[in-house]
């Protein structure tokens, strides 16, 4: 029990370097990257068992001492969103079995995208701020290559931006280090919490806070720091978006909770009144953006920003319910909106394009793969009784509550909005009639095309299933906010000395 | 030494940030390059500079033999050098197969992907 919280680290690394040592076989690489995934989900789950009653699983790496050496710590956050990065991996090994070319799964795909997600596993374990640094450049150097891998011109392009913008976030969060170390002799996030709460130099504790929620915040996409977003995830392949859509971003936000939950707490009316001026104002300009797009994959893209927005609110509007909000928002918008970048790339698949002006036809075409988007679109837009009803109905009872109607309005309005987005996409891509007969371009046999309609099938169910049993959902996902709004449990479960 | 440290950083910062916002792909990079400098410069003074020994524990007293100088900076610092280095290696070669591929190194012409 002891080693649990390390295993998620391990077997995606593990699964990259045998993938790696099979580089020159298509079959095992596909084969050890579904094997791998399912072991990482399986993995997660028994993590979640183990701490959904509250406990937080704690391991000292080395048997250093907390706070001296590097903690994991895994509670009921880390562990939900450590299942969810399970889910992902299956339905992009088993996606990308299907989707992607021979030359990109030979240059590496599959132990780049292990390797991307041992990161991302890293960070959402982690209980030490350096630690996290280094998971996060981890992955970022994985998703360099991987949004790189190809070299089509319009990736190179997207991939400048993406670079420059989040090794600058790197810079930052490593100077907030810094001054964080030779402030309080510690990077434990426990001790630092104590430090913090203790502490005299609100002032000095205030501007590092900033520099972290811009570093995040990069990494995040929120407004005014998510342009690389749109410039570069729309220009991979559909796999590679997927992924990085329903993960990357999704990291930042993990970071951002973890470290504004547990260690700045020290001024949140300054500190948490900014981050929810912030997730408005993230809300509303990826909505508008996209608005003005026509292009399936780009409109979804602008739409990740938006819905950061959402999760954000609830963090900044920090009580318990907003929390919980956040909690379920993180779960169902990893779940739909990979799914929707999934459909987007089946779309691709057939017709060879995302322009909605070029495409047309496909519910007569295709009814399954035109349901499935649908399910997921409305979910997105938050239809009852779908999974982003609840969440969002969570964040708005929560906002009504806490007397903040501005952001109330805000997410109501944005909320329609996302409809309107949705409803094109649908009314375009799949019910008007096609303007010009395009034909398919991979007619796949039937078998093989309900394969490759399996992970999409699976996280429309998902989604369904959250809004179906809302109420266990709701019941974990306070639990999980209880634990972060009152992180003395987490801070002496890392400094009490692992067991 | 302090104050001499701070301005240091301050100017690898301020070049660091000038040369990221010029439009050349390779002043781009020696721009993301003082800006690692001038942080990992920053973990270094922000760390505390202390002259002294190494933290090793003399094994018959249980005591220092001089008073010891703080070696997780340094830790640190070594960290996000090998980081820095090994990014920049990625970004150089990714920058070579851009100017390649696009025939160009302005930045304000790589705009496809924008709008």
């Amino acid at each position: 029990m002891t080693l649990l919280p390390v295993l998620p680290i391990i077997i995606p690394l593990a699964g990259a370097v045998l993938c790696m040592l099979f580089r020159k076989s298509l079959m095992l690489q596909k084969a050890l990257a579904v094997a791998t995934s399912f072991m990482m989900l399986l993995t997660a789950v028994c993590l979640m068992a183990h701490t959904a009653r509250g406990t937080i699983a704690v391991m000292n790496v080395g048997s250093w001492q907390a706070p001296f050496g590097i903690t994991l710590a895994v509670d009921m956050l880390s562990s939900v969103m450590l299942v969810l990065a399970g889910l992902l991996a299956v339905a992009v090994s088993v996606y990308s079995c299907f989707d992607l070319d021979g030359p990109r799964i030979k240059f590496g795909f599959f132990p780049l995208m292990l390797i991307l997600l041992m990161g991302v596993n890293g960070a959402f374990v982690t209980g030490d701020l350096f630690n996290l640094y280094v998971w996060f450049e981890v992955l970022l150097t994985a998703s360099f290559i991987l949004l790189a891998l190809g070299g089509e011109r319009p990736q190179l392009e997207g991939s400048i931006k993406y670079v420059a913008l989040n090794l600058l976030s790197s810079a930052l969060f490593l100077a907030g280090i810094g001054i964080l170390y030779g402030m309080a002799g510690t990077l434990n996030m426990a001790e630092l919490a104590n430090v913090v709460k203790d502490g005299e130099r609100g002032g000095l504790v205030t501007m590092v806070a900033v520099m972290f929620m811009m570093a995040f915040g990069i990494k995040a996409g929120m407004f005014p720091l998510y342009f690389w977003l749109p410039a570069s995830y729309p220009t991979p392949p559909a796999a590679v978006s997927a992924l990085f859509s329903g993960l990357l971003t999704k990291v930042g936000v993990y970071s951002l909770i973890r470290v504004f939950t547990l260690i700045f707490t020290n001024d949140p009316e300054f500190l948490h009144g900014l981050i929810l001026a912030g997730a408005g104002l993230t809300m509303l300009s990826g909505v508008l953006a996209a608005a003005a797009q026509y292009e399936m994959r780009k409109i979804l893209a602008v739409h990740i920003v938006s819905q950061i927005g959402y999760i954000v609110m609830g963090l900044g509007l920090f009580t318990p319910l907003a929390l919980a909000g956040t909690v379920i928002y993180l779960a169902h918008n990893i779940i739909v909106k990979t799914n929707l970048f999934l459909v987007a790339g089946a779309v691709h698949r057939l017709k060879g394009t995302y322009d909605l002006h070029k495409l047309g036809g496909l519910y007569k075409e295709r009814p399954g793969l035109s349901i499935l988007f649908i399910i997921s679109a409305m979910s997105l837009a938050g239809v009852p009784p779908l999974s982003g009803f609840f969440a969002k109905l969570t964040l708005i009872i929560a906002g009504l509550r806490a007397e903040s109607w501005l952001i109330v309005a805000v997410a109501l309005g944005v909320s329609l909005l996302t409809l309107y987005s949705m409803t094109k996409i649908w009314a375009y891509v799949f019910w008007k009639p096609a303007p010009a007969p395009l034909p398919d371009l991979d007619p796949m046999a039937p078998g093989k095309w309900a394969a490759f309609l399996l992970p999409m099938v699976g996280f429309t169910v998902l989604t369904i299933a959250i809004g179906v049993f809302a109420g266990p959902v709701f019941d974990y996902a306070q639990q999980a906010a209880g634990q972060l709004m009152d992180p003395q449990g987490y801070i002496d479960a890392v400094l009490g000395g692992a067991k | 030494m302090e104050a001499v440290l701070a301005i240091v950083i301050g100017v690898l910062y301020g070049g660091g940030l000038y040369l990221m916002m010029r439009r050349n792909l390779i002043q781009l990079i020696i721009g993301l390059g003082l800006l690692s400098h001038g942080a990992n410069l920053l973990i270094f003074t922000a760390g505390g500079l202390r002259k002294g020994g190494a933290p090793i524990l003399d094994e018959a007293t249980n005591t220092y033999a001089s008073a010891p100088a703080d070696p997780l900076p340094q830790a640190l610092i070594l960290t996000a050098i090998v980081i820095s280095f090994a990014v920049t290696a990625f970004a150089l070669v990714l920058f070579l197969r851009t100017y390649q591929t696009c025939g160009t190194d302005d930045v304000d012409e790589l705009k496809g992907t924008d709008t």
